[in-house]
């Protein structure tokens, strides 16, 4: 690879994504149904709007302290506490962050030195890879295919070396809707312990869980001071745009987090703030309403799916589908492309999430039941052609 | 309240066989539960919410909001006198309620000379019919939980991850 004369290497070796070109023919079309979208349909809910622009009006606009308003986390410690039984204190180990984005960033920056692995199971979110990189780090990506899309301690323990440092979990994950039971989690730790490796935990789809109860993996026993729990208001509460997160850990790793916070992002903005505070306080209701009606959708879209011989194991959580064209013959990005120009209906290629995937294709059941039955009905069309 | 109704109060035209998707069951036993509400009065009646002020060429609407002040009667209380107002097909609401006053109805007719008549001549010289209060309705931003303006432009971006 040629040496580039302005940008750093690193940035330069990047992979850039190989469909930003299909992102683009979308974004570049009308009347298309979209299940390729990342984020409720949903608004947010108008009392947590409403406080956003009470803060407004009352003129709270300046800076908050470095690790977020006092008051927000102690509402988030005292969420996680009457919640999950989860003990954090909000004044050494909860840092407000940037959604979970940032809080990842930072806890990668935070204890990746060069050469350190970093396991990934995949397909996974697009950033983990990437972000390993910048902070130096190798990403060993673990493919969960052959186990219906779970990690399982035996691959786990089949990928770990004397390199590895930590292990990225996120469930439920996007793409696949997987997550995990309490038993299944057991087993991951059981390993993380035995080979002393930290855990990164991905859950800000937590509160989105449909078949049983959500596990935050701190809650297990042993692991509470070597993992680093990542959560936020976007998924559940609809708060995607306000970009507010946050993340709790053992002290000595969100003290490592605040000092890179401190001088990147300085502090999150007070206005999101302010909302995600009254979210917490009265924002549980809107949350179980909202996932009552995606688990409804669920039902119906991966019946659908499988009805139309898309195969699809039943997602358990988020609101994602991750069903197989494997039987139509065409490659997971020819088929995005023909089904966006023939039927006008957007779904991601799989391969957005790891290049092994091109078999699949993620679909987005956040979107209302109109058009999701519309949806199917053009991807039947669209499948009879061929 | 039954997740069966949820659906049917958000959207009236959803199916059984929808129905019976999006929670795992029978259509059959989501047919049976339907009518069973309905047997029951629970489910009363489906119908379209419409946009009245977006119909052009028809012929406007009037509505007001009626305070009702009532001298309650021995054994029957309110319930007699408000079954000879809401009988009326003027009377699209009738509520009673805790308060300074008693009965509140919602009266609908073609113009405003129309619902006058009614109050006038109809509903205040109703014998135990102690006064009414009149306020017509100016603009409708919300009825029954749905915004009444234009669709909703979609504000997310198509795709993400």
């Amino acid at each position: 690879m040629q040496k580039p004369k302005i940008v750093s290497q690193k940035v330069h070796e990047m992979q850039p994504s190989g469909i930003r070109a299909f992102f683009d023919l979308v974004l570049g079309m009308e009347d298309v149904i979209s299940l390729g979208v990342g984020e409720p349909d949903f608004v947010t809910p108008w009392q947590i709007r409403e406080a956003g622009i009470y803060s407004l009006e009352e003129g709270f606009t300046s800076y908050t302290s470095n690790k977020g308003l006092y008051k927000l986390r102690l509402s988030v410690s005292r969420y996680l506490k009457n919640r999950y039984g989860l003990q954090y204190s909000p004044d050494e180990e909860i840092l407000i962050t940037v959604g979970v984005s940032e809080a990842f960033d930072l806890a990668l920056r935070a204890i990746i030195n060069p050469g350190d692995k970093i396991l990934i199971p995949s397909p996974c979110y697009v950033s983990y890879g990437p972000l390993v990189e910048l902070a130096g780090g190798i990403p060993v990506y673990i493919d969960s295919k052959k186990d219906a899309f779970k990690l399982t301690p035996k691959s786990l323990e089949e990928h770990i070396d004397k390199k590895c440092k930590a292990l990225i979990l996120n469930y439920p994950t996007n793409p696949t809707g997987v997550s995990y039971t309490k038993k299944e989690l057991e087993g991951i730790k059981n390993v993380l312990l035995k080979y002393k490796l930290l855990c990164i935990s991905d859950e800000i789809y937590g509160d989105l869980t449909y078949d049983f109860e959500h596990t935050p993996f701190p809650t297990l026993s042993g692991v509470k001071n070597s993992t680093i729990y990542l959560n936020g208001f976007s998924k559940s509460y609809a708060m995607t745009g306000w970009r507010v997160g946050f993340v709790c850990g053992p002290k000595e790793i969100i003290a490592a987090m605040t000092k890179i916070h401190q001088y990147t992002i300085m502090c999150v903005s007070i206005t999101s703030q302010m909302a995600a505070c009254e979210a917490l306080q009265t924002g549980r209701e809107s949350v179980e309403e909202m996932k009552r009606e995606y688990k409804r959708r669920r039902e119906l879209i991966v019946d659908g799916l499988n009805r139309l011989g898309l195969s699809c194991m039943k997602p358990q959580g988020a609101f994602y589908a991750f069903p197989s064209i494997k039987k139509t013959g065409l490659d997971c990005l020819e088929f995005a492309q023909r089904l966006l120009k023939e039927e006008k209906v957007a779904v991601v290629p799989g391969t957005a999430f790891g290049a092994e995937y091109r078999d699949y294709v993620r679909i987005s059941y956040a979107s209302s039941l109109e058009n999701l039955k519309e949806a199917l009905n053009r991807i039947a069309v669209f499948l009879k052609r061929r | 309240m039954d997740e069966i109704l949820e659906i049917l109060e958000k959207d009236a035209r959803a199916t059984p066989e929808d129905i019976a998707k999006m929670l795992k069951k029978k259509p059959q036993k989501i047919k049976e539960a339907i009518k069973k509400f309905e047997k029951e009065g629970i489910i009363l009646k489906y119908k379209a919410v419409i946009n009245k002020e977006l119909i052009k060429d028809t012929n406007a609407e009037v509505r007001a909001l009626i305070e009702v002040n009532i001298m309650p009667q021995k054994d029957v209380g309110f319930d007699k006198i408000a079954e000879r107002i809401y009988s009326f097909p003027e009377v699209a609401s009738c509520y009673l309620i805790s308060g300074t006053y008693d009965l509140l109805l919602i009266v609908e007719g073609k113009d405003l000379h129309t619902v006058s008549k009614f109050v006038a001549e109809k509903l205040a010289p109703l014998e135990n019919i102690r006064g009414t209060v009149t306020h017509f309705l100016l603009k409708k931003y919300k009825e029954d939980g749905v915004i009444l303006k234009h669709k909703e432009e979609n504000k997310r971006i198509a795709i993400s991850y």
